[in-house]
């Protein structure tokens, strides 16, 4: 962690911060009504690795996606892509909303909704043309979906869908994806497609943050983890991080997590532990005022 | 058709042109019902604005009335934010109240005004040539002016921002996330479209400006797939509606703006029937097929199950179809001539045999994991 790096000012883009980390969160806290559904996150990826967020149902891990991203209003904290505030850094974020996010049954087809991904690029008034539409038959090529670029997007299966909305993320050429779900309710030809692709994000030097409800492909699939449960429970790289003590901490005691196939979020209600073990506290980044 | 029906004609065109173009991005963001609370509160917005400065048309009518349409949107949007009134239920109580307030106004400080409950809702197209202002010389009607301007001004803003209004409505958190601020466009399009109900106010009234608003959008998204079309469309319509139910209104000596509305009607019934791929006919055969296809399929599966084993001697046979499947009779018979016709099924006597073709499309139903097993990794 380079704390020395605070607050460099000037440049073209507006003031520079934690310039070595892909994504740095602090102090976040999100509250709807009276209820915090996420409470003074601190929050520290580097470039270059592919992050699982893991909590239970209701620990604010769409939350925490949509108040980075700045879709959600936050009471507190705030956030760093790449070094820059998010104003600056918007153009070098790609986001997979859930698949629920949208109307399927909208008039538009398969290509149309890639070339979407472009659109941030074009800015306003400015219309997609051949040199778009290259880069959207690319990116479906790359998802594996070229066959089904002129489909409505409501003939498309579930798994289809979230590779057309992968598809529409790769266009933005993106230093940090943030995907929410993207492997859930999908066929197997669709999650193998999704997790090469972003394999090859994180080869290609990218980052990725990725909210995941499977917890028996973690420590497959990912090489750091942020356990997540209103406040950041642990994170860090897998191997040190995802331990039975820390899911523990997270979902809240009984939890047949790593050996057990029941799905731990079935019980587990969202409440948060009261008494964490300290050892588990957040991460504590270095400070800047 | 002399010159007052091209008038009345062009005018509903035009109202219909103006208005489905927006209409089919409230229809797909599911607030067509702000059309019909506008409509309504527009009534006040122009009591208001003839309470403070006289006009009774002109800009400051156009500004005032769409501030009131989008205020009753406004005004409905926020009872719905409070949980403790449904979306749908929140429109209902705002727009009645705000169009009985003007209605009210109207009664006590107006009584001589031309406005009057009729009009608001039908309006009188029949004589929008009475008011014209002279254009180059020549005697243009008051409405019909207003609204060419009306109607370029919405062609022309969603022609210009398509790109950001179908992101808006599409996926309104990426168009957030690209800053395209698709709130400030949906409340464009709000004022926009209280802007056209004020100025169709005097000529058709709030039941026609509902109609041009929603049906036309709701034809195109019945007939076609890509926003683009459906704005091509619902304008067709719109055009072919004010045409034939003025033809239709005036042959049978009945209300125009009632005929332009009813002809709208008749257009988005018509697709809902014949539509090519979402019509009801449509639907039928493609299911009926379906049913054929699962039908074969499952002589199929049934044939390469016994096929080769003991009892394939009292199984395969046409018989069996009957007394194993529970098909009638006359099923048994049109599943086999259909798999006959297909090449799947041979037929000897009574036996039934699958062919080549039938065991590899039995096979394929079976093993589904043996076809996909190459693109699976």
């Amino acid at each position: 962690m380079s704390g020395g790096a605070a607050e460099r000012a000037g440049g073209p883009g507006g003031p520079v911060h934690e310039p070595d980390l892909a994504v740095h969160v602090e102090d976040l806290t999100v509250t709807y009504g009276s209820r915090p559904a996420l409470w003074d996150v601190d929050l520290d990826v580097p470039p270059g690795v592919m992050a699982a967020i893991v909590g239970p149902n209701g620990a604010g891990k769409s939350t925490l996606l949509e108040a980075i991203l700045g879709l959600t209003p936050t009471t507190a904290g705030h956030v760093y892509v790449g070094g820059r505030r998010l104003r600056e850094a918007r153009g070098r974020i790609g986001y997979v909303p859930q698949r629920t996010a949208v109307d399927w049954d909208f008039p538009t087809r398969v290509l149309d909704v890639v070339t979407m991904g472009l659109y941030g690029r074009l800015g306003w008034l400015r219309r997609p043309g051949a040199k778009e539409r290259r880069l959207a038959e690319t990116a479906l090529e790359r998802v594996g979906m070229a066959d089904y670029r002129d489909r409505q997007i409501a003939q498309l299966s579930g798994g289809q869908q979230q590779r057309t909305f992968l598809a529409r993320a790769l266009v933005q050429d993106a230093d940090v994806y943030f995907l929410d779900e993207p492997m859930a309710g999908v066929d197997a030809t669709s999650e193998a497609a999704i997790l090469d692709v972003l394999r090859d994000l994180r080869a290609e030097g990218r980052t990725l943050l990725v909210v995941h409800h499977d917890l028996q492909t973690v420590r497959t699939t990912f090489d750091w983890v942020v356990l997540l449960n209103v406040r950041v429970l642990a994170q860090g790289p897998v191997e040190t991080t995802y331990t039975a003590d820390n899911l523990r901490a997270t979902y809240g005691g009984d939890v047949a997590l790593l050996s057990g196939a029941a799905d731990p979020t079935a019980n587990a209600d969202g409440a948060p532990d009261p008494t964490p073990d300290p050892a588990y506290a957040p991460h504590e980044g270095t400070r800047d005022a | 058709m002399n010159a007052i029906a091209l008038q009345i004609v062009a005018t509903g065109a035009l109202v219909g042109v103006a208005a489905s173009t927006l209409g089919t991005f409230l229809v797909l963001r599911g607030r067509a019902l702000a059309s019909d609370a506008i409509g309504h509160a527009i009534v006040l917005g122009i009591v208001l604005v003839w309470l403070a400065t006289g006009a009774t048309s002109g800009p400051l009518q156009l500004v005032g009335a769409a501030a009131a349409g989008v205020a009753t949107v406004w005004i409905a949007d926020a009872l719905g934010r409070t949980r403790r009134v449904a979306d749908d239920a929140a429109i209902g109580l705002t727009f009645p109240a705000l169009f009985a307030l003007g209605v009210l106004l109207l009664n006590v400080y107006a009584r001589d005004v031309h406005i009057d409950a009729h009009t608001v809702l039908l309006g009188e197209i029949g004589f929008v040539w009475l008011d014209t202002v002279p254009v180059f010389g020549v005697a243009v009607p008051d409405a019909l002016l207003w609204l060419s301007v009306v109607t370029l001004l919405n062609v022309g803003f969603v022609a210009t921002f398509f790109k950001e209004l179908e992101l808006g409505t599409f996926d309104p958190a990426l168009a957030t996330a690209f800053g395209f601020a698709p709130g400030a466009l949906g409340g464009a399009l709000l004022a926009l479209t209280s802007v056209t109900a004020v100025a169709s106010f005097d000529a058709v009234g709030v039941v026609l400006f509902v109609a041009f608003t929603i049906v036309p959008a709701a034809t195109g998204y019945l007939l076609v797939d890509r926003l683009a079309r459906i704005l091509w469309i619902a304008a067709g319509v719109a055009v072919a509606s004010s045409v034939l139910g003025y033809l239709a209104a005036s042959a049978a000596d009945v209300s125009i703006g009632g005929g332009m509305a009813a002809a709208t009607g008749v257009f988005f019934a018509l697709a809902l029937a014949f539509g090519p791929r979402y019509g009801l006919v449509a639907q039928r055969i493609r299911r009926r097929s379906e049913r054929d296809v699962h039908e074969n399929r499952a002589l199929a599966v049934h044939l390469f199950q016994h096929a080769g084993t003991r009892e394939a001697g009292e199984e395969n046979v046409v018989g069996a179809l009957r007394d194993h499947l529970r098909w009638s009779e006359r099923k048994a018979r049109d599943v086999v001539a259909r798999s006959l016709d297909a090449g799947w099924v041979d037929r000897d006597g009574e036996r039934l045999a699958l062919t080549e073709r039938g065991r590899a499309a039995a096979r394929e139903i079976l093993h589904p994991e043996r076809r996909d097993a190459p693109s699976a990794r």
